[in-house]
């Protein structure tokens, strides 16, 4: 079997401000293999993109602290990395796709000066080729090269989230984290994006964590799918496993709280309440305040891990080993 | 290169500023004179001869009127007036510029750095700038020229140093608000070092505010020189210089008023250009301020 590019144990990372302390992850677990493209879904403030900066180990620090747990990239391990080993890899072995195309260019510098800096930085060649090889890169994402000498506020959201990947493939990376590149852009626009990274993507066999909040998305894209919870993973397993063969109540939840096209009767299902303050987590499992099928069990002891197969799990007292096969303790239509 | 089309021409955020403040009338005006100082006071020594005609004195002109060979009047050692205020620009001109860009460099480094790192580094540079701050820079300029003699140099090291706090503290500022900024996230993101991110990335969109707090303090740095050398504190004679031929006009105010009102024509026009070219800089910059 392949060496995964991306392995997080345990991972628990707390935000320590005068306030107190928020617990953004709580020992997350995600494997990644090469060329695996991983949807990592859940409400805002889920820890989605601390779980994805932390693999950068980008964290800033203070207010957040890595209090346990290792993270395995390539083969590194990110926390015993100096700053310069981390400085070479970032860019190059793993990059970033940042949220809002509108903040993450820099604007009073040109768009291929901004993708040559990638080349720049890791390549050790001449402006002038790195020039060369950003034209090549912006006619792959779809931007003619003769507008690399414009800057950002010359181009629309769509065309800024093209020039954001440029900047992301340019250090031809064996993982990408993209941290809802699309969140941003209308969805025709999104359509489009998400086609082109898509491609993209078969063309470079790289992997990539999409962290993102829509199902649509994932369905569209991913080969398996985690979804996290008050920074843990409750379910985890292929896209057949959590689209067809649901288990969490979570997971149902979210799937419930999408509008049905073809049903225009129907009525929406959400979730009930708001996601839990992370500095005064629920004891217990930390969804039960909000879950349909509440026990007693489910406020005093944390949930066990029960698999379902060799790759699909879920955190839930709803499961043992022989009730999680046939499933049937939710209901999802 | 494909040839066909006509590649946009590049507009950058300069491009921008630069239409903007054409369209200010008053910095305009302002720029007009700033350039005419400095083209006047860089030319100067191809009209006058500096140990001939301002230096040297010429006791039968003196205290001449306005007339067709001195057009502002002599003063009262017969030196041509209007020579002695171009060759006092370039004192001024040259003791403005270097102070702010010594201070520029000074202050807008440790500003930079203050406000980047954060923590205890800002908190060490910045208390250093607060202890300066407390000193009035007029008698910091007089307790040096006292102490270590008043020459050209002393007197632009004394103002440098009581000019480095308010660079400090204002790129500071705008550098901790472009820090936060996802563009720097970014810029880490693919590897980029603290120091290629702080002058690639931080410092160009920090600087703004700067860029017109260097205009404004060019024009205080000219204004305070003048009044040193009007209480003899400045630059002494026989060098050429506003404030000090502003003073020499006093005892002759009554009779030749034009000895004192041509050097300080000289000083309002060139705080008033560059106090225009400075506000109109901060409009452009900033259209959200108007």
């Amino acid at each position: 079997m392949d060496k995964p590019i991306l392995d997080i144990k345990n991972l628990v990372v707390e935000y320590r401000t005068d306030d107190g302390v928020v617990q953004a992850l709580n020992g997350l677990d995600l494997t990644i293999m090469p060329g695996e493209t991983h949807g990592l879904v859940g409400e805002t403030g889920a820890g989605k993109t601390t779980a994805g900066l932390g693999v950068l180990r980008l964290i800033a620090s203070p207010p957040g602290v890595v209090v346990d747990g290792t993270i395995i990239l390539d083969g590194k391990d990110v926390q015993q990395t100096t700053e310069k080993d981390m400085e070479s890899m970032r860019g190059y072995d793993v990059s970033m796709i940042f949220q809002d195309p509108m903040t993450s260019l820099n604007p009073v510098m040109t768009v291929q000066d901004q993708i040559a800096e990638v080349y720049e930085l890791h390549e050790n060649i001449s402006h002038d080729k790195a020039i060369e090889l950003t034209h090549a890169m912006l006619e792959l994402v779809g931007i003619p090269a003769e507008r690399g000498n414009e800057f950002p506020h010359q181009f629309s959201g769509g065309m800024k989230q093209r020039v954001v990947i440029a900047i992301a493939l340019a250090g031809n990376p064996k993982l990408l984290i993209a941290d809802e590149p699309t969140t941003a852009l209308d969805v025709t626009i999104q359509a489009q994006v998400l086609d082109m990274m898509k491609q993209l993507k078969k063309e470079y066999n790289m992997a990539m964590l999409m962290i993102t909040h829509d199902l649509g998305i994932v369905a569209d894209i991913c080969d398996r799918v985690s979804v996290i919870y008050a920074g843990r993973i409750v379910e985890q397993g292929s896209l057949e496993d959590i689209f067809d063969r649901t288990r969490h109540p979570y997971t149902e939840g979210l799937f419930n709280s999408l509008p049905n096209l073809t049903d225009r009767q129907q009525k929406l299902k959400p979730i009930k309440g708001l996601m839990p303050d992370p500095s005064n987590l629920p004891s217990g499992c930390t969804f039960h305040p909000r879950c349909n099928y509440v026990m007693d069990i489910c406020s005093k002891e944390n949930p066990p891990r029960v698999y379902r197969g060799e790759s699909h799990y879920a955190e839930c007292h709803l499961y043992n080993e022989e009730n999680i096969m046939k499933g049937g303790v939710i209901e999802r239509d | 290169m494909n040839m066909k089309r006509k590649s946009p021409r590049k507009k950058g955020p300069i491009f921008e500023v630069a239409r903007r403040l054409a369209k200010n009338k008053s910095a305009m005006i302002g720029l007009a004179i700033v350039i005419l100082l400095i083209v006047v006071a860089v030319t100067a020594p191809l009209f006058y001869s500096y140990d001939e005609q301002i230096i040297k004195q010429n006791i039968g002109n003196r205290l001449q009127s306005p007339n067709a060979e001195n057009l502002l009047g002599t003063d009262a050692l017969g030196r041509d007036l209007l020579g002695r205020i171009i060759y006092g620009s370039r004192i001024s001109l040259y003791v403005g510029f270097t102070t702010v860009a010594f201070a520029f460099v000074v202050g807008g480094t440790l500003g930079a750095l203050g406000g980047y790192f954060g923590g205890i580094v800002d908190n060490i540079i910045m208390r250093f700038m607060d202890i300066f701050l407390a000193i009035p820079g007029t008698l910091f300029a007089i307790t040096i020229a006292a102490a270590l003699g008043s020459n050209i140099r002393n007197l632009i090291l004394a103002l440098a140093i009581s000019s480095v706090p308010g660079f400090a503290r204002i790129l500071r500022s705008s550098v901790i608000t472009v820090r936060e900024v996802e563009y720097i996230e970014a810029s880490r993101a693919i590897g980029a070092s603290d120091a290629r991110i702080i002058l690639n990335h931080v410092i160009p969109n920090a600087l703004a505010p700067v860029i017109v707090h260097t205009t404004l303090n060019v024009a205080t740095i000219i204004l305070t020189i003048a009044g040193l050398s009007f209480l003899g504190l400045g630059i002494s004679a026989p060098t050429p210089e506003w404030g000090a031929m502003l003073s020499d006009g006093r005892t002759y105010l009554k009779t030749h008023f034009y000895m004192s009102l041509f050097p300080g024509v000289a000083i309002i026009m060139t705080i008033l250009s560059l106090n225009l070219l400075g506000d109109g800089l901060r409009d452009a910059l900033d259209p959200r301020l108007k």
